[in-house]
């Protein structure tokens, strides 16, 4: 019992993730400084960002469904975390695992944008009605070909256990290399998912504002955020697990340290990608998804039955 | 589908926009549906406080219509004023006036092009372009004393004159930013995301362009040559070889075209300023009280023509001022540009024209149930002001200020 408790409130629950959930952003903020020659903020501002909203006045709008308003940043919240405990982080083995967990993760980091849809939809404003609908129909456009890089390499390992899976390409080493057109596609529809440039069109500030975000204000602005930043982990945690799964029986430390390492070559893609794209509107983001990048996500699934069917039997 | 339309406004407070305008837009679904523009938000009643004042005073009042195209307006009053009285303004005042021009055209455009790239989304864009105007800024500080509100113009004339270490300044900055702008020009012919964003959105058909009088670089875009610059060469123009670039795209990319190649022109103009600079006086003494009569000036402003009227009655105040910014031209065109298009190509679409509305407010007092439209004149303007907020509990004229 205290073992589980210490997973879900030390590590690598709540606590663990709320510390690299600031670590994670002071990166990306300063290298998105960085890299558009700005000094960028200091290591603790993302803390004091945190502190600072956790003090400011929550304003709910008269017409806002004030239940769904209030409880969906914490469903939000919670979904990320929940999916976190499925991911192996410095071995083969994740803290909870069973055949079918990687559909699990799947669905739960689908959960944080579902309830931000809900959450703008219900706090009954223009701008945040339009980012809503906007995010539900992003949705549809990066979720297909997500799951299907990630089922490639699956498909490839056999499993459907992410832990199996690490376990698999642990034994075949190099074998992942075979999966890199599909961490292109995960890492393009990961874009899509945290709402990043070029695909931050849900939250397009110059056209609505904040989009969903609109009305949020104070602690319930502060978990969003949260909520965004544990998303991004576990998100690229994720596709650290599924695409990148070697230096993991070398033990704990290494392990972690790989792991962390590999987080951070993930973030870094993502800043540089959106310090470097302009955005795209909602017609040509779903043009590219289901034209371009759902067409290389089938590629990789066909060559890896092809694959699978004439050399691995 | 229409019964399902919405209302979003776009203002008067809203992130596309940096100055208040109300943009109120039927959508549905993302589909713009109609528009109805609204301004006013940001009158100052400047033209009647001109009527205030000295000829002089105004000149700085003028100055602060707008904080990009200071130059433009109070070039364009003076001229007007000069033209009334009959002044000769000397050569080297003239090619200073010129060379200020065309600085405020380099930072002017390289501003632009940095609200353009934050419009899309392409932050990156606007940190370098802005980065890249602070030079041009750094120079004109050093040449007027000022960054954005010059202060350089008087009546016959110019108040500072430039020595030859400050030419040599100008030539190794200006050296720098075309470098800068070449890169620029680079990027907007490949950078995807770009392109894909800005081609084919605000469509304005050059018969639509003639129609609803668009000017500036948003008229050029659409294929129309016009400028004033070559059309009606004011200052030292007629005396420079310049080409005024147009496109044919008619889009938003086009503007864009329009707005890079035309910071390559400037760039030369200056070259051929500090190169020409004629010597001699640079001013001329002007009189306290200007003769009666009246003059149009015209003047070509990184948006596009702006015109001022000036009245003059034999005192030393304006009898009349009348400012025709270029944003007032240009956003009728801006209705038309949206039809029919994308909500998410609304920021772009108003800030291709470059707007600046605080430019462009003025008032006049309509009627509605008679129909008659009249002016107010400034101690009514004042009253009305105070009236107004004193019904809302606020008096202004009993506010004691505690000075030191």
């Amino acid at each position: 019992m205290a073992q589980i408790l210490f997973h879900i409130f030390i590590f690598p629950g709540i606590l663990f993730l709320l510390v690299m959930s600031f670590l994670i952003e002071f990166i990306d903020r300063k290298l998105h400084a960085r890299l558009q020659n700005r000094v960028g903020p200091p290591w603790f501002q993302p803390l004091a960002d945190f502190i600072k909203l956790l003090g400011k006045e929550v304003v709910i709008t008269d017409e806002a469904d004030v239940t769904i308003f209030r409880v969906m940043p914490l469903v939000a919240l919670t979904a990320a975390v929940t999916a976190f405990f499925y991911i192996p982080l410095w071995g083969t083995e994740a803290i909870y695992s069973f055949n079918g967990d990687l559909i699990v993760v799947l669905y739960l980091l689908t959960l944080p944008t579902l309830s931000f849809f809900l959450g703008g939809w219900y706090s009954r404003s223009v701008y945040s009605a339009i980012g809503a609908t906007r995010a539900l129909t992003q949705l549809f456009a990066y979720e297909v070909p997500l799951l299907l890089s990630v089922l490639a390499s699956a498909l490839l390992a056999g499993t459907w256990s992410l832990s199996e899976l690490t376990r698999f390409y642990d034994a075949h080493p190099g074998w992942w290399l075979f999966n890199l057109v599909g961490f292109v596609v995960a890492l393009i529809a990961l874009l899509g998912k945290l709402e990043k440039v070029p695909f931050d069109i849900p939250e397009a500030e110059t056209e609505i504002v904040a989009g969903y975000l609109t009305e949020y204000s104070g602690s319930l602005y502060a978990f969003i955020r949260l909520a965004l930043n544990v998303e991004m982990i576990v998100g690229s945690a994720l596709l650290a697990a599924v695409f990148f799964p070697w230096g993991l029986s070398c033990g704990p430390l290494a392990g972690f340290a790989f792991f962390i390492l590999k987080l951070l070559v993930i973030m870094a893609l993502i800043t540089l990608l959106r310090s470097a794209l302009a955005r795209l509107r909602i017609d040509q983001m779903i043009q590219f998804c289901w034209k371009y990048v759902s067409t290389l996500a089938f590629a990789q699934v066909i060559a890896t039955l092809i694959f699978k069917g004439v050399f691995v039997k | 589908m229409s019964d399902h339309s919405i209302t979003v406004p776009i203002g008067p407070q809203h992130p596309a926009l940096k100055e208040p305008a109300g943009f109120m837009l039927q959508v549905s679904g993302e589909k713009i549906t109609g528009v109805s523009i609204r301004l006013g938000y940001n009158h100052r009643g400047i033209e009647k406080a001109c009527e205030d004042r000295s000829y002089i005073q105004d000149i700085y009042l003028i100055e602060r219509i707008c904080g990009i195209c200071s130059h433009s307006h109070s070039t364009a009053f003076i001229q007007a004023v000069e033209e009334i009285a009959g002044l000769q303004v000397p050569p080297r005042a003239q090619y200073i006036r010129t060379l200020v021009a065309e600085l405020e055209r380099l930072h002017s455009h390289l501003l632009w092009l940095g609200v353009a790239g934050h419009e899309i989304g392409f932050d990156t864009l606007l940190m370098y372009t802005w980065r890249d105007r602070e030079s041009v800024l750094d120079l004109l500080a050093d040449l007027t004393g000022n960054r954005v509100n010059y202060g350089i113009n008087t009546i016959g004339g110019v108040r500072r004159d430039i020595d030859p270490a400050k030419i040599e300044n100008i030539l190794k900055i200006v050296d720098a930013v075309e470098e800068r702008t070449k890169y620029y020009i680079n990027l907007a012919t490949e950078e995807t995301t770009l392109i894909q964003r800005l081609s084919g959105v605000g469509a304005l058909s050059k018969e639509d362009a003639l129609r609803l009088g668009a000017v500036g670089p948003t008229a050029r875009a659409s294929g129309v040559a016009r400028d004033v610059r070559r059309d009606d060469p004011y200052i030292s123009y007629g005396e420079l070889d310049f080409k005024v670039c147009t496109s044919d795209q008619c889009d938003v990319y086009g503007r864009t075209v329009v707005r890079l190649l035309e910071l390559m022109e400037s760039f030369s103009i200056i070259r051929q300023v500090c190169a020409k600079m004629p010597d001699g006086p640079v001013s001329v003494k002007a009189p306290r009280k200007v003769p009666a009569g009246e003059a149009l000036s015209r003047y070509e402003a990184p948006r596009g023509e702006d015109v001022h009227y000036v009245r003059a009655n034999g005192t030393d105040r304006p009898e009349r001022v009348k400012v025709r910014a270029p944003t007032l031209a240009n956003l009728q065109s801006v209705a038309k540009m949206l039809e029919d298009r994308y909500l998410a190509d609304t920021p772009i679409i108003i800030a291709a024209i470059d707007p600046c509305f605080s430019c462009t407010d003025r008032m006049i007092v309509t009627d509605e149930r008679s129909g008659s439209t009249r002016g107010m004149c400034w101690d009514e303007l004042r009253r009305h002001g105070i009236e107004w907020y004193r019904a809302r509990g606020i008096d202004t004229t009993r506010i004691k200020l505690a000075l030191p």
